[in-house]
Parts: C-alpha cells; sequence; structure tokens
C-alpha cells in the first residue's frame, strides 16, 4: 500500500513514458518565464525610467516602480519628437515605400516562380546573391546618382529600390513570396489558361488570392525595416524629411534647442527619463501594429517560413 | 507551331514580370558595386562638373589597413561582436525553438514575446538603450559565478565568456527570426523517425543528437547567414560608421570609403563562406527523410 503510494507520487513528481512530471514543467516554467524576462526586461526599464521624475531617477531605493506617476517626461519628449506631425508624415511616407515594394516583390516572384525563360536560373542566382551584399558597399554610388538627379532630401531614394524589388532586404521578400506561389496549384492556372484567361487576368484572380498570408508578412516587414533604417535615411533625407528614428538620433540636440538649459528650470534638464520616454515613443507606433498584426504575422510566417527551400 | 509560339509567349510575359528587378538591379546594385570598386582604386574628387577619378593603384587600401587608426579599432570590435554574437545566437535560437517546439502552456504568448525584438529593433533604439544601461541585465556583475569567471580563467578564455554575459540581452533579441527559422524546420521533421528511434532503445538525449541535430543542419547554415548579415548591417555597427563618417571627411573622402566597404564586404562574404564549410555541405551518411509538404489548396 505505501510503496504503491510513493511510486504514484514518484510518478507525479518525476513523470513516465507520456505523461510529464511535475519537475520536468516546473522547469520548464521557470525556465521559459525567466527568457520571456530578459526578452522584455528592455521595454520594462524604458517604461519605468521614463514615468520617474528627477527625484525618483537619483533615488537609489526606488527601483522598477516609481513613488508617483510621471508624465512630464512624455510631454517634453513628445514635444521634441514633433508630434503628431511626425507620426503621420512618416507613417504615410513608409505605407507608400511598403505598399510599392509588397507588390514589385509580388510580380517579380510570380515571374521567377511560373514562367520559363531564358537566363533564369542566373538572375535567380543574383538575386539570392544580393542578400548579402551590405548596403554599405553599394550606397555611395547610389547617394552620387540620387544628388545628380536631384532626388535626395525627397523620399524617392527609398522609393525607387522598393518598386524595383531591390530596396532593403528585397531578396527575403522575393522567397517568402516566391515559397506561397509554388504552393499554389498548378492545376488551376493550366484550367484557367484552357478557358482563355490571358496572364494578368490569371495573376489577380487565381495566385493573388492565394498568397494575401504573404501580402501581410511582407507588408509588415517592409514597413517596419524601412522604418527603423536610419543610416541611409540620414545620408538620402538630411533634415528634410524628419522619421521618427532619425528624430532619436538627434534627440539630445533638439531638445537643448527647444528647452535651453539656461532658461527653463533645472528640473526640465534633460535627463535619462525623458531620453527613455523618447524611445519609448519612437517604438510605440510599431508596438501598436505588432499587437494588431501579430496573431495573423506569426501564422502566415509559420507557414511558408523564410526557410526557402 | 502552336506549341512553340506558347512557349514563347509565356517566357515574354515571365521577363515583363521580373523586368523590374532586372532594372533595379543594374540600377542600384550592379552599378554601384562596380562604381565602388573603381572608387577604392582611385583617388575622388568632386570638381564642380560632377567627378573625377585618379586611379592611384591599391594605395587606400594600404592606408586603410596599415595607417587608419580608426579601423584598427573598429576591425577587432566587429571580429569580436561577429565571432561571439553569431554562434551564440545559433545555440540560443536553437534551444529557443526546442522550447516552443514542446507542449507549454501560453505558447503562443511566449512565441509572440520571443519575436518582439524584430519589430522594435532599430540603431538609435538600440543605441539609446545601451547607454542607458537597458540592454544589460542589472546586478550581473555581483553573481558569484562571473566574478569567479573574471578572476580565475585566463584571459583569452574568460574575455569572450564575460563578452557573451554582458551582451546576453542583446544576442536574445537578434534571435527572433532564427527561432522561427527553427521552428519550422523542427515542425517539418516527420515525427515516426523519432518513434522508430524509440523502439530501437533510443533514449531521448540520443535522438536528440542524432536526429535532431542532424536534420536541422541546413537550417543552421541559413540562420548562419542571416545572422551574420542582421549584424553586420547594424547601423550601429563601428566598421559602418566608419564608412559613412569617412566619406566627407577631407583626409578620407570617398575613396577611402569604399576601400573600408570593399574590405568588409570581403570580411562578411568569409564569414558566410566558414559557415558553409561548417553546415553546408549535407552529410551523406545520415539517414534523415523529411515530411513531404502537403500541397495547400
Amino acid at each position: 500500500m505505501k510503496a504503491n503510494r510513493r511510486t504514484k507520487l514518484r510518478r507525479i513528481i518525476l513523470g513516465s513514458g507520456e505523461q510529464r512530471g511535475l519537475l520536468s514543467r516546473a522547469v520548464l516554467f521557470v525556465l521559459t518565464v525567466s527568457i520571456c524576462f530578459v526578452f522584455l526586461y528592455p521595454l520594462f526599464t524604458m517604461l519605468s525610467m521614463g514615468l520617474k521624475d528627477g527625484k525618483d531617477l537619483n533615488n537609489p531605493l526606488v527601483n522598477w516602480f516609481p513613488t508617483k506617476l510621471f508624465t512630464g517626461n512624455f510631454e517634453r519628449a513628445w514635444v521634441v519628437m514633433g508630434g503628431f506631425n511626425t507620426i503621420v508624415s512618416s507613417t504615410f511616407m513608409f505605407l507608400l515605400i511598403s505598399v510599392a515594394q509588397t507588390f514589385a516583390s509580388m510580380f517579380i516572384a510570380y515571374g521567377f516562380t511560373k514562367f520559363q525563360f531564358p537566363g533564369k536560373k542566373l538572375c535567380f542566382a543574383l538575386m539570392v546573391a544580393t542578400f548579402i551584399i551590405p548596403d554599405h558597399v553599394t550606397f555611395m554610388p547610389r547617394y552620387l546618382l540620387f544628388k545628380e538627379y536631384g532626388m535626395l532630401r525627397t523620399y524617392l531614394p527609398f522609393l525607387l529600390p522598393a518598386a524595383t524589388g531591390s530596396g532593403i532586404r528585397g531578396a527575403i521578400f522575393i522567397l517568402i513570396f516566391r515559397q506561397f506561389f509554388s504552393m499554389a496549384p498548378k492545376a488551376l492556372d493550366e484550367a484557367a489558361m484552357v478557358d482563355g484567361a490571358g496572364y494578368l487576368r490569371m495573376f489577380f484572380t487565381i495566385n493573388l488570392p492565394l498568397v494575401i498570408p504573404a501580402i501581410v508578412v511582407v507588408f509588415v516587414f517592409s514597413f517596419v525595416w524601412h522604418w527603423n533604417e536610419t543610416y541611409l535615411a540620414d545620408l538620402y533625407f538630411g533634415n528634410a524629411i524628419n522619421t521618427m528614428p532619425l528624430l532619436l538620433e538627434r534627440f539630445t540636440d533638439n531638445y537643448t534647442k527647444i528647452f535651453p538649459p539656461q532658461t527653463t528650470n533645472p528640473q526640465a534638464a534633460l535627463n535619462e527619463g525623458i531620453r527613455m520616454a523618447a524611445t519609448f515613443l519612437t517604438i510605440l507606433p510599431l508596438l501598436l501594429a505588432y499587437v494588431l498584426v501579430e496573431r495573423k504575422l506569426i501564422a502566415s510566417l509559420d507557414r511558408a517560413g523564410i526557410t526557402g527551400e | 507551331m502552336k506549341r512553340g509560339s506558347l512557349r514563347r509567349r509565356s517566357a515574354i510575359a515571365g521577363l515583363i514580370f521580373v523586368s523590374p528587378w532586372i532594372v533595379g538591379f543594374l540600377l542600384f546594385t550592379a552599378y554601384p558595386l562596380i562604381a565602388s570598386i573603381r572608387y577604392s582604386f582611385s583617388k575622388v574628387t568632386f570638381p564642380l562638373d560632377g567627378i573625377r577619378l585618379d586611379p592611384v593603384g591599391i594605395q587606400n587600401y594600404t592606408t586603410v589597413l596599415m595607417n587608419d587608426a580608426d579601423f584598427k579599432v573598429a576591425l577587432p570590435a566587429y571580429l569580436m561582436q561577429l565571432c561571439c554574437y553569431v554562434p551564440m545566437i545559433l545555440v540560443f535560437s536553437c534551444m529557443l525553438a526546442l522550447l516552443l517546439n514542446s507542449p507549454i502552456r501560453l505558447r503562443k504568448l511566449v512565441r509572440a514575446i520571443f519575436f518582439l525584438p524584430v519589430i522594435i529593433l532599430s540603431g538609435p533604439v538600440m543605441d539609446n538603450l545601451s547607454k542607458l544601461g537597458a540592454a544589460e541585465l542589472k546586478g550581473l556583475p555581483t553573481f558569484p559565478v562571473y566574478s569567479f569567471i573574471g578572476k580565475y580563467l585566463p584571459g583569452a578564455v574568460s574575455m569572450p565568456i564575460l563578452y557573451v554575459f554582458e551582451h546576453a540581452v542583446m544576442i536574445l533579441w537578434f534571435c527572433g527570426v532564427p527561432i522561427l527559422i527553427f521552428l519550422s524546420g523542427l515542425q517539418k521533421t516527420d515525427n515516426a523517425i523519432y518513434e522508430a528511434a524509440m523502439v530501437d532503445g533510443a533514449s531521448p538525449w540520443q535522438s536528440f543528437w542524432k536526429i535532431t541535430i542532424p536534420s536541422l543542419r541546413s537550417f543552421f547554415f541559413l540562420n548562419g547567414v542571416y545572422s551574420v548579415v542582421e549584424i553586420s548591417m547594424r547601423a550601429t555597427n563601428p566598421i559602418v560608421k566608419l564608412i559613412k563618417d569617412g566619406m566627407f571627411q577631407i583626409t578620407r573622402g570617398f575613396g577611402f570609403s569604399a576601400a573600408v566597404s570593399m574590405i568588409y564586404f570581403l570580411l562578411i562574404l568569409a564569414a558566410v563562406l566558414v559557415l558553409f564549410l561548417l553546415f553546408g555541405r549535407e552529410k551523406k551518411d545520415v539517414a534523415v527523410y523529411e515530411k513531404r509538404r502537403p500541397t495547400k489548396s
């Protein structure tokens, strides 16, 4: 009887065969939670520091939770980052760019998947190879090119490469679409062809609906990667177009311009709290977008994978 | 006759679909690449009517490699980053993918959290975070293990280990896409092979090393390449900064920057080649078969 109970207990703790024991479950749980914490740590820090006032920031006893919620940091950061103006204008611009890139890479991938033409293999190999060519190798002549045509300080230097499928990480996007197109059954195409549909019609009525998940993925990634690109943006846009990450990069300069240190009270001097608030504001639009599309994004990434077999 | 014309029509249609890429490639990749190579072998000046190239041979390269003080600092920093980050990203993301692949609670939430950094990572954000210490785990140096490693192990061994500890958050933040790639790889291996191994008396440990790892081989290569590219394209990268700053400096100029960027490109190529030698070739003696993909309808 006692021995029986003991084996039962042992089974519960250590598990047997199919069933997982309590011990391994506990280990897994602790592991998962702690890794999640490490992932979220910077976000927590940002938020907690952004909500602290000057006193709390200097008080070593105040750790994660500020003594009172202080929104002054966010208000100042909001003003320096240009408020709604910046958000609306940069969102609009990047929407345009990422829509262009999504459609371009869709067309190109369709051409690569469904048709045979001379030089296709070579083109495809070159396309994949462009993935490892860093932008930093090619941007100097590009910069001169754009300068010559007077396109600097407009959004064309981002839009044109995106619209030809060779924008930021264009190769990945084409590979994702190719994956989806190659999963679409060929019989449908053949049936449509027999019925006399043209190539464009075949593309729009049969193949396009099949790759909608890929459109979501590519669109989100294109948007995010362009949004986060500051290296080229700084060079191409100068200070004519202000994107949020660019403003964050120049935050210190802009802050002292708007709140000169001599005239304002020392309470308003630039501190870590304000910087953190600005950083948080920069990623806030992306964070919101992520929460909205997260389920769809991960599901469709899962389905095709960027694995490109 | 009919068939031939159909094939020709299809070829033309294909070319039309692909043509934007061909134009883009020639204009924004091929031409700039060749121009960059030319810049790197010349002294580039800008008279009023445009651009002037005076060939100087390999002088730019010798300046970069021998004489430039900033490059001497930037190169080891970059190599250190590459050598420590890439293996750790591969190991971490493989482990995390295995974790996500096992039945745990709140799997979807956990996966969403793991993938979050991909969305919000950007140069200035990272810069700000690491400047203010939000990318380092506070209190880490107080752990006994940490000080033990620093004190008792020889410098050559302890340095990379401590480096990894300090950059743990950053490394984990790079793992998002690799985790997804590994996950899709894990889900593709057939369960029957594990069952067969179990029947033959293999322990989970053995089947992990003999089945799981070999079947992920090509995914290791893919993830390795992805991580190398990802790290190299970051705007916070020391060499990348040098390239951009050098462009408009009188003492350096376009030729100098082009030479740095070519060297940089060769480094990336070398890293990819190393990865290829490690993971690229399929081993013949491991029998791994993949589940056939069900055709989606």
